[in-house]
């Protein structure tokens, strides 16, 4: 019977069936981090239980560390740095391997795992963070859980997991210049609803899909849980296999020569969906006509081309309505109203969602010569060190910060108030991240999320705009699925 | 784990859709490296006039007076969506919420709930809608919930609703079970799949040794 590379991937990892719905699923890596990972190892700890397999955990800083130049334990959160040497206590009792602050791998646990080669196509992956899902993008079986589960994939290597429903979505056509993968996530999750990937395993699939980079299908998939998916994943290909190459913790060291490496190629490349593979569901979307997305209200859900104008009132005492009158009011914005030219104060290039060395060529091939407009204050923040160790090598911070952006050590930071950092009370901020909730980049703070090429373009306009496209090069817009 | 059996609370409503876990707790409301003491954060963007403060915003339906002792919280679709935080659950614990009714749930959420004992409820608006019929909303109200035969009742109206729930979840909270133990007494069942795995799949081993 063929089979979907979602059967196949629980099929793998299927230690035992529990009862009709849920299974025990063997977990090949479990990665931490300093907010939600600090309390698994400790509570883990109290409970007189020890870590199973340490060499098959991994635990970063990310999300409370501060992002300032000469950064320490110190953190603008009170109380940050109790969760900073928590960690580092319970990560050296447990015998896991750390990724400290002065570490030159640090960096942001999705974004460290798929650059060291800990997360590889075909295993299960897990962390306390909701945007695990973002290994997908390598053909990762991942997913985001609590921390009571983390303890559990840490006590005995497995999770008990009820088996989700499959679905395929199909991106067809071909994208226009300037539109990248945050495009085709937002759109998806705008026309599919927040919860429309409720109870599925999705995979992405087609011409666009196979057209995209390795880092931009992270991107897509990053967002996989904004759309309510258990997970989203990409087959694997040559082009994850090329990226794959050289990774330390890769088999063999992803060295050609190494049997181990060998093997796993050879692996990889049957990792794909049967060609008459049924899906519960699939979806078919045209890319061909795709415009730069933004999102206008407080849900990625709220989210339209940055051509269009808002949503019209929805019918009067419908729930579509309630929620489209908090998100307005909140929002500071009116049903109708054209998206572009709202003003901003902010501009934020970061998260796991758009960190990497990808997305900061195309902030710097667009920011080259220009400057951000008066009166905005804009901040980069690599993925890791690693990243901003290759941005620098190829002269990407100079080109942002002589456009007027602040160049930030590696973090969560701005995403959501990390460590207490923030644009400030009731700022209105374009973000290349991943979630536009009330509150969520600091109190009253009006987030818009867009691609990195969109930020970048506010950024220098002084309000929300999609880069001019005879700007871009499409040789180096690789964020987006030009390549 | 606190077991879960029967309860009677008083319900608060919140009924908007895709009610996030940044709403439920913001991140600056999580302070300790601790599963306790999280209920003063719990919905602090809406409770408190500002933030970080204490000071409550009366129009907030758990500061509206015999609102205070909610235990039961009803929210739209999507409840819990979001961050995978389990702050979240540990605040509406602390703060003595027992159990959540929405029509569904962030999945994360869900089952943090049920590994904290708290219990998640998914029921259509119409039943919701049906179980609060000829109830004032501005007046607490109380439902009680029996988990062994999935019902919830409204005393003043009468009005009865059934709910399911996975046979394993009921379990897990009617006894208060321990679901680390569980999985750690199929330990050798564990180990022969995992030599047979890496047998297969011998390079999916991780490194022993740092690079």
């Amino acid at each position: 019977m063929p089979e979907s590379l979602f059967d196949k991937l629980w099929k793998r990892h299927h230690v035992c069936a529990l009862d009709e719905r849920r299974s025990l699923i063997y977990i090949d890596r479990i990665f931490l981090h300093e907010r939600t990972g600090s309390i698994a190892l400790k509570s883990l700890q109290a409970d007189g239980r020890r870590v199973a397999n340490p060499s098959q955990v991994f635990c970063t800083m990310d999300h409370i560390v501060d992002t300032f130049p000469g950064r320490g334990d110190a953190t603008l959160m009170p109380s940050g740095e109790q969760f900073i040497s928590a960690t580092r206590e319970a990560a050296t009792a447990a015998g896991i391997q750390l990724f400290d602050i002065d570490d030159p791998r640090q960096g942001i646990a999705h974004v460290v795992a798929a650059e060291e080669g800990i997360a590889l196509p075909g295993l299960s992956h897990v962390c306390p963070d909701s945007h695990t899902c973002t290994l997908g993008g390598l053909g990762v079986l991942a997913w985001g859980i609590g921390s009571t589960e983390a303890e559990h994939a840490m006590a005995t290597q497995t999770l008990v997991v009820e088996k989700p429903k499959t679905m395929r979505i199909h991106f067809g056509g071909k994208l226009q210049p300037g539109v990248s993968a945050k495009d085709l996530i937002l759109y998806l999750i705008a026309q599919h609803g927040a919860a429309g990937g409720s109870g599925y395993a999705v995979e992405f699939a087609g011409p666009v899909i196979e057209a995209l980079d390795v880092e931009a299908r992270m991107s897509l998939c990053n967002m996989a849980v904004e759309f309510s998916a258990f997970t989203g994943f990409v087959a694997p290909d040559a082009k994850t296999i090329d990226y794959l190459k050289g990774r330390p913790y890769a088999p063999g060291k992803g060295q050609a020569s190494h049997p181990d490496w060998q093997a796993a190629c050879a692996d990889w490349q049957q990792l794909r969906s049967d060609v008459d593979a049924v899906f519960d569901r699939e979806i078919h979307i045209d890319c061909s006509t795709l415009g730069p997305q933004v999102s206008w209200g407080t849900n990625p859900q709220q989210s339209i081309a940055v051509s269009e104008k808002l949503p019209a009132l929805a019918a009067a005492g419908s729930d579509a309505r309630s929620s489209q009158d908090k998100a307005l009011s909140y929002i500071q914005l009116e049903a109708g109203q054209a998206i572009a030219g709202t003003h901003i104060d902010a501009a934020f290039i970061g998260s796991c969602t758009n960190s990497r060395l990808s997305d900061l060529r195309t902030v710097a091939e667009y920011l080259k010569g220009k400057h951000i407009a008066e009166g905005i204050a804009a901040v980069c923040v690599p993925g890791s060190k690693h990243v901003k160790r290759a941005a620098e090598a190829e002269g990407i911070d100079k080109i942002l910060i002589a456009a007027g952006f602040e160049w930030r050590e590696p973090g969560c930071s701005m995403c959501f108030f990390a460590g207490g950092e923030t644009f400030g009370e009731g700022k209105r901020v374009i973000s290349s991240t991943n979630r536009n909730f009330e509150g969520r980049q600091g109190p009253k703070v009006k987030t818009h999320i867009a691609s990195p090429l969109t930020v970048a373009a506010s950024a220098v306009a002084g309000h929300i705009c999609a880069a001019e496209t005879s700007a871009i090069d499409t040789q180096t817009s690789t964020a987006g699925a030009a390549g | 784990m606190q077991a879960f059996t029967q309860h009677t609370g008083v319900v608060a409503a919140l009924r908007q859709i895709n009610i996030d876990t940044d709403a439920i707790i913001p991140s600056r409301e999580m302070k300790r490296v601790s599963k306790e003491g999280l209920g003063e954060g719990l919905f602090a963007a809406w409770r408190y006039t500002l933030p970080g403060g204490r000071e409550p915003r009366p129009d907030f339906v758990l500061n509206k007076p015999g609102f205070e002792s909610s235990s039961i919280i009803i929210g739209g679709s999507n409840f819990g969506c979001g961050s995978s935080r389990e702050h979240a659950v540990w605040a509406l614990k602390d703060f003595g919420i027992r159990a959540v009714i929405a029509p569904s749930f962030g999945q994360i959420f869900y089952t943090n709930c049920i590994n904290n004992g708290v219990l998640p409820i998914r029921l259509s608006d119409e039943t919701i809608d049906a179980l609060l019929k000829d109830c004032d909303p501005s007046q607490p109200i109380s439902l009680s919930i029996d988990l062994a035969d999935c019902s919830i009742k409204n005393p003043s109206t009468g009005t009865v609703a059934g709910f399911d729930i996975d046979p394993a979840e009921q379990e897990t909270l009617l006894l208060g079970q321990d679901k680390i133990s569980q999985t750690l007494a199929r330990a050798a069942e564990i180990a022969t799949f995992r030599e047979r795995y890496y047998q297969a799949h011998q390079w999916a081993k991780a490194s022993e040794a740092a690079p």
